[in-house]
């Protein structure tokens, strides 16, 4: 799998490649601004882009703006964003276009090689990968008004939240250590209790739910 | 033909809107300035009492609000800037500094006399715009057959104007003089409000010595702001240390640990692997809480109108973010407006019990309007200890001003103003 990466931080560049590597990645190009991102994402047609969202010359959310910009030039590309801080705001221009492919993650994700890596391979295959605390923002602020949320048990809650940040069914079940099974009910009764309409496509899943969480929110 | 019909139409719903304005401000100025200054001159009269040291300040800053309120409509309906220099009264003083603080304000004196000004000569210019487009309504009516009701004819029964009238002739003579003085209203209205707010400027924005004055309030302004930021270092330090930095050091020492039990027990220190790398991510978290205290990484990232559109999403309640700004301000500028905005929507959160709240942030003729507005039970109000009196101290460095609509029952509007450029 072929990957553009771009970090301006030496360090952190040096050793994303290193963690992708290991991870059998191939590196296309590892670059550290934005202009050289955008050639990069135009010329080298990657499987996968991880950016970081400030990037110079600007320092502002060059990054971000660039991997836009190259979705919308290559709808679907699919770029896992990387940032010292989440903001609602940017998922949500993330994922406006609809066609997934989208990650958004906190910088300190990479602590845990394995989950980066598993959320890098889902955003290649055209999944989602929303950080914790985006889903804890949108969560607490949509429970204060939203009245099917507060009907979710403690458990459906759970499941919610690792459903929203891109999980498979036998993903959530491995980490809450119960069958796929159970967490198939608790997902259809999510639905069910939301209102939402039930998707197999794992992928249309999580936009749905993104969707809802993130609705009534201007 | 067309262009000057709506020209016309245009002027005389301009006339209309001055009209309607000028008597709210008769109204709301003549009662409130009527209630202040007997507020303000009983208060003072109990100051050898002891009692008036305390409701002192509380009445003066009651009047500053009001004299900031009609700053903000002079802005904003006729563009006409009224500089407030007021002494800062230093946060946390006694009320015996506070009373006698203000009173050695000559901006005080100043809008006490303010006060008298706005209930004679003020409440006559604010209320003949209205008055010329409503009083011809009673001449009209006259001429039309109303004199009637007055009189059979034989005698003088009504003065309109200056008009007997005393018949149907009068009458139309009243109707005359009716056009006449709408003629006048849909010519003079508009201006005779400014005018209002002119005398309203001459009045209440200090005249001589404006400069000296400008000069002590910019020092006492910057000795703020320098406290202001001085107090923030130290928060930062204190932060640091107490935080990151501690995480840091326990982390160094679980790193050591670990490489001296590696071989003697593994188990162990791969337990210890796990602390290290939690106290690595919660060394994190503290130092990204810290910047978003320091300089919001958005406000850095996108500007003031994306950072404030980031806080409303983080807000426990419905919000809607009206921002349009056509380039950057200055980052001091950007900072302290931000800073102020998330003071109101954090005392909205807390205080106010509203469950929508709307943001406008808007610059025009130089000048940064933003107004908070929600649906809560209202009561807010600049004093004391109130982190509104904070937010108009951030402002006051860059000569913002803050004002606070609050009625008991709400809803609660915060507006506040900022002159800068935007590049």
């Amino acid at each position: 799998m072929r990957v553009v990466l771009a970090e301006d931080l030496f360090l952190l560049r040096d050793g994303l490649v290193r963690m992708l590597q290991a991870y059998d990645f191939e590196i296309a190009a590892a670059v550290e601004s934005g202009p050289e991102l955008s050639r990069a994402l135009a010329e080298l047609e990657p499987d996968v882009a991880v950016v970081d969202v400030r990037l110079p010359p600007s320092h502002t959310d060059e990054g971000l703006q660039c991997a836009l910009e190259a979705r919308r030039n290559r709808p679907g590309l699919p770029v896992l964003v990387l940032s010292q801080h989440v903001e609602q705001l940017y998922a949500r221009e993330l994922l406006a276009d609809g066609t997934g492919g989208i990650g958004y993650l906190l910088k300190d994700r990479v602590f845990d090689a394995e989950q980066f890596v598993d959320a890098v391979r889902r955003v290649a295959a055209g999944g989602t990968a929303m950080d914790p605390q985006v889903i804890q923002q949108l969560l607490s602020r949509r429970s204060t008004v939203d009245k099917p949320l507060g009907r979710l048990t403690p458990r459906e809650t759970e499941v919610l939240e690792l459903m929203a940040q891109g999980r498979s069914n036998a993903a959530i079940a491995g980490q809450l250590v119960v069958t796929e099974r159970a967490i198939a009910k608790h997902t259809s009764n999510i639905f069910a209790k939301l209102g939402l309409e039930v998707s197999d496509d794992d992928n249309r899943r999580v936009l749905a739910v993104l969707a809802y969480l993130d609705r009534g929110a201007h | 033909m067309e262009k000057h019909s709506t020209d016309v139409r245009a002027r005389a719903r301009e006339a209309a809107v001055a009209g309607a304005r000028g008597l709210a401000v008769a109204v709301l100025g003549f009662a409130g300035s009527v209630a202040l200054f007997v507020l303000a001159v009983v208060s003072l009269v109990l100051v050898p009492l002891g009692v008036g040291v305390v409701t002192t300040p509380w009445v003066l800053t009651g009047v500053r609000s009001f004299a900031n309120a009609r700053r903000v409509v002079a802005a904003q309906w006729y563009g006409i800037r009224i500089p407030a220099v007021y002494r800062p009264v230093p946060a946390g003083a006694g009320p015996w500094t506070r009373c006698f603080g203000m009173l050695g304000d000559p901006a005080t004196w100043r809008d006490l006399g303010w006060l008298l000004f706005d209930m004679t000569v003020g409440f006559v210019t604010a209320l003949l715009p209205g008055a010329l487009l409503l009083y011809p309504l009673e001449g009209f009516a006259l001429a039309l057959g109303l004199w009637r009701v007055f009189t059979d004819g034989t005698h003088v029964g009504w003065w309109y104007g200056f008009v007997p009238v005393s018949g149907q002739s009068t009458a139309l003579l009243a109707g005359a003089l009716a056009a006449g003085l709408l003629a006048a209203g849909y010519h003079l209205s508009p201006p005779l409000l400014r005018l209002h707010f002119r005398l309203t400027r001459s009045v209440l924005a200090s005249g001589q010595g404006e400069l000296a004055e400008r000069v002590r309030v910019l020092t006492e302004t910057r000795r703020d702001a320098v406290d202001t930021s001085a107090a923030e270092l130290r928060r930062i330090e204190r932060d640091l240390h107490d935080g990151a930095q501690a995480r840091l050091v326990a982390m160094g020492m679980d790193l050591g640990t670990i490489e001296a039990l590696i071989d003697k027990d593994p188990a162990r220190a791969r337990e210890l692997l796990a602390q290290a790398r939690r106290s690595s991510a919660d060394a994190l978290t503290e130092l990204r809480d810290l910047v978003r205290g320091i300089h919001p990484p958005v406000l850095a990232e996108r500007g003031l109108a994306d950072a404030i559109r980031a806080l409303a999403l983080r807000l426990p309640l419905t919000s809607e973010v009206d921002a349009e700004l056509a380039g950057r301000a200055d980052a001091p500028v950007e900072s302290a407006a931000y800073f102020a905005v998330s003071e109101v929507l954090t005392n909205t959160v807390k205080h106010s019990g509203a469950d929508r709240v709307w943001v406008d942030l808007h610059h025009t003729d130089g000048m940064l309007r933003i107004a908070v507005t929600d649906n809560g039970r209202g009561g807010a109000r600049i004093g004391a200890g109130s982190g509104l009196s904070g937010i108009e101290r951030r402002l006051g460095t860059f000569d913002g001003v803050l004002a606070v609509s609050s009625p008991a029952g709400g809803p609660t509007m915060v507006t506040m103003e900022i002159p800068c450029a935007l590049s």
